[in-house]
């Protein structure tokens, strides 16, 4: 198994940690990953977005032009990545803030209101969470125990109380990812 | 087993400092390379080990810090990016030159002059052909994953103190950038100062009670003496040539043509050979880990073997390409194939080359 996934959205939403957070997990169940971020001028600018890759098997290529899987969180970056995504693959994005929503025939397509039901949560920190468990709903490569220990692993010691609040997020993610 | 960690290669390269018993870092931030000493910064290992990290006030002021560390035997490591690089030269040659080890390690990014900061390949010719003046090569190594990045390290160290050489670890900003699984290994001790003077008769760690005065520099006015010192680096030279060529082959045994790459443009090619395959293409990869010594033998062999053709994949407008060919002498087909100035080749693109350089050319 190798799943290639593309994270895009703005600086700030927490792309990068997203993808992180991913890595860590398939670490955490004996997998290969890597996380390639854009850098420089590029994530200056507001835009920001990884390449991860979880595989059962040595990794080659870290960085892609095509992806089984893309998570768009911006107009820029569905503008991007719709036609990065390999013809079956899967398109998940918040359609808050889209105006051209996807259009590929070839491919599969979910939305997750992620920001929304992070803002009725309370706290739209945990946007990328949601994000999160609405992927891991349609693609189980990762379990949510690893997630969680992959948190306690990547997340100083100060911020593991807020781990239950994350697993509710994941958790909101998986109960609200819809099939378009 | 180690313990494993997520980690960029800049990180992993720091870490591995600290668990390889170095004793000094010197570095000048510059970017894709200053996780480096921010990671060593945050860690503080002098108050894990005792290894002194120090900003210096430039790349110019690092390089020489390690000629005056190294020679007292201290195990001394600096990092920069490829224009900070160039600012090392006149010290690397120096270092050659007075046979000081010592290590540094290169974050390669978009060239010349100030470049951008995105990954490049460009440095070959200045790591293994020079860049400084003089007769004098570095060991060079090249990592291909973050967990290289942090075993290059001790090597690179051991290669440096058994030849008494400077090295080289040249990586770019994708290694350097993007986070891997890296298994760690275990803490080395920094040695004693009565260690260092046990293990480094040529150390000038103060004055010996008996024996000859111990003087390092890299100036003799004499050139006969300056000769035969010249003499002595080259056979010195030849036997790491001998000894210390490493390198990795990948799907080589059916293969009809030969992907030559090094660094993260190995690991663009594996997914080109694993794409090539699919359609039916026999081609391998051959990966050099030390870019100099260069692996000359293995290139040989598969020329003799009947290679239709060998592509050398580098984001540099077609640096190692000098060094296939020399092997190569016009036996078969070698061509180049490479984006540079900071653009990344895709795996695709490579394939392509591939067909239209290589088996349609």
């Amino acid at each position: 198994m190798t799943e290639e996934i593309i994270i895009a959205g703005f600086g700030g939403q927490g792309v990068l940690s997203m993808g992180k957070i991913l890595a860590y997990s398939g670490i955490m169940q004996d997998q290969e990953v890597s996380w390639l971020p854009s850098y420089g001028p590029e994530m200056r600018g507001g835009t920001a977005n990884v390449t991860v890759i979880v595989s059962d098997e040595r990794i080659s290529s870290p960085t892609l032009t095509a992806f089984d899987t893309a998570i768009i969180l911006n107009q820029q970056s569905m503008d991007k990545f719709e036609h990065s995504v390999k013809p079956g693959g899967v398109l998940l994005y918040d359609p808050n803030g889209i105006i051209h929503h996807p259009k590929r025939k070839d491919i599969i397509i979910y939305e997750v209101k992620a920001a929304k039901l992070a803002a009725e949560m309370g706290n739209t920190k945990i946007f990328n969470m949601v994000v999160l468990g609405a992927y891991m709903k349609i693609k189980p490569i990762v379990k949510l125990e690893n997630v969680i220990k992959g948190l306690k692993k990547s997340l100083p010691e100060r911020y593991h109380k807020l781990i239950p609040l994350n697993e509710d997020a994941i958790t909101m993610g998986m109960n609200n990812v819809t099939k378009i | 087993m180690g313990e494993l960690k997520l980690m960029k290669g800049n990180e992993a390269l720091a870490e591995a400092a600290i668990r390889a018993g170095v004793d000094g870092y010197f570095g000048y931030p510059i970017t894709p390379q200053s996780e480096v000493i921010e990671y060593l910064m945050a860690e503080k290992p002098y108050e894990r080990t005792g290894m002194v990290v120090l900003q210096a006030e430039s790349e110019v002021a690092s390089i020489n810090m390690l000629y005056g560390g190294g020679g007292t035997g201290k195990k001394v490591m600096t990092s920069s990016s490829s224009p900070g690089i160039s600012l090392m030269q006149e010290g690397l040659s120096y270092l050659a030159g007075a046979e000081i080890p010592c290590v540094v390690a290169n974050v390669v990014r978009g060239g010349p002059g100030l470049g951008d900061i995105q990954p490049a390949q460009s440095d070959y010719f200045q790591s293994v052909k020079g860049g400084g003046h003089g007769d004098y090569r570095l060991i060079v190594l090249a990592p291909s994953s973050v967990q290289e990045m942090s075993d290059f390290v001790p090597l690179a160290f051991d290669l440096a103190f058994k030849y008494r050489t400077p090295a080289l670890i040249i990586s770019d900003g994708l290694i350097g950038q993007m986070m891997e699984k890296v298994e760690l290994f275990d803490q080395m001790p920094r040695l004693t100062d009565e260690e260092v003077i046990k293990r480094h008769p040529w150390a000038t760690n103060g004055k010996p009670v008996r024996g000859e005065r111990r003087i390092l520099t890299s100036l003799d006015l004499d050139p006969h003496r300056l000769e035969s010192h010249n003499w002595h680096l080259q056979a010195k030279y030849k036997t790491i040539e001998e000894n210390e060529v490493r390198f990795e082959m990948l799907h080589c045994e059916d293969a009809e043509y030969i992907i030559v790459a090094y660094g993260s443009s190995a690991r663009i090619a594996q997914k080109s050979i694993q794409l090539a395959r699919e359609k039916g293409i026999k081609v391998g990869l051959l990966r050099p880990i030390t870019l100099w010594p260069f692996p000359k033998k293995p290139i040989d062999e598969l020329t003799k073997r009947g290679i239709k053709g060998f592509l050398s994949v580098e984001m540099s407008a077609g640096q190692m390409i000098e060094d296939v060919k020399l092997v190569v002498e016009g036996r078969t087909k070698v061509e180049h194939f490479g984006r540079y100035g900071g653009v990344i080749h895709s795996p695709e693109q490579v394939l392509e080359a591939l067909e239209q350089k290589i088996i349609g050319g």
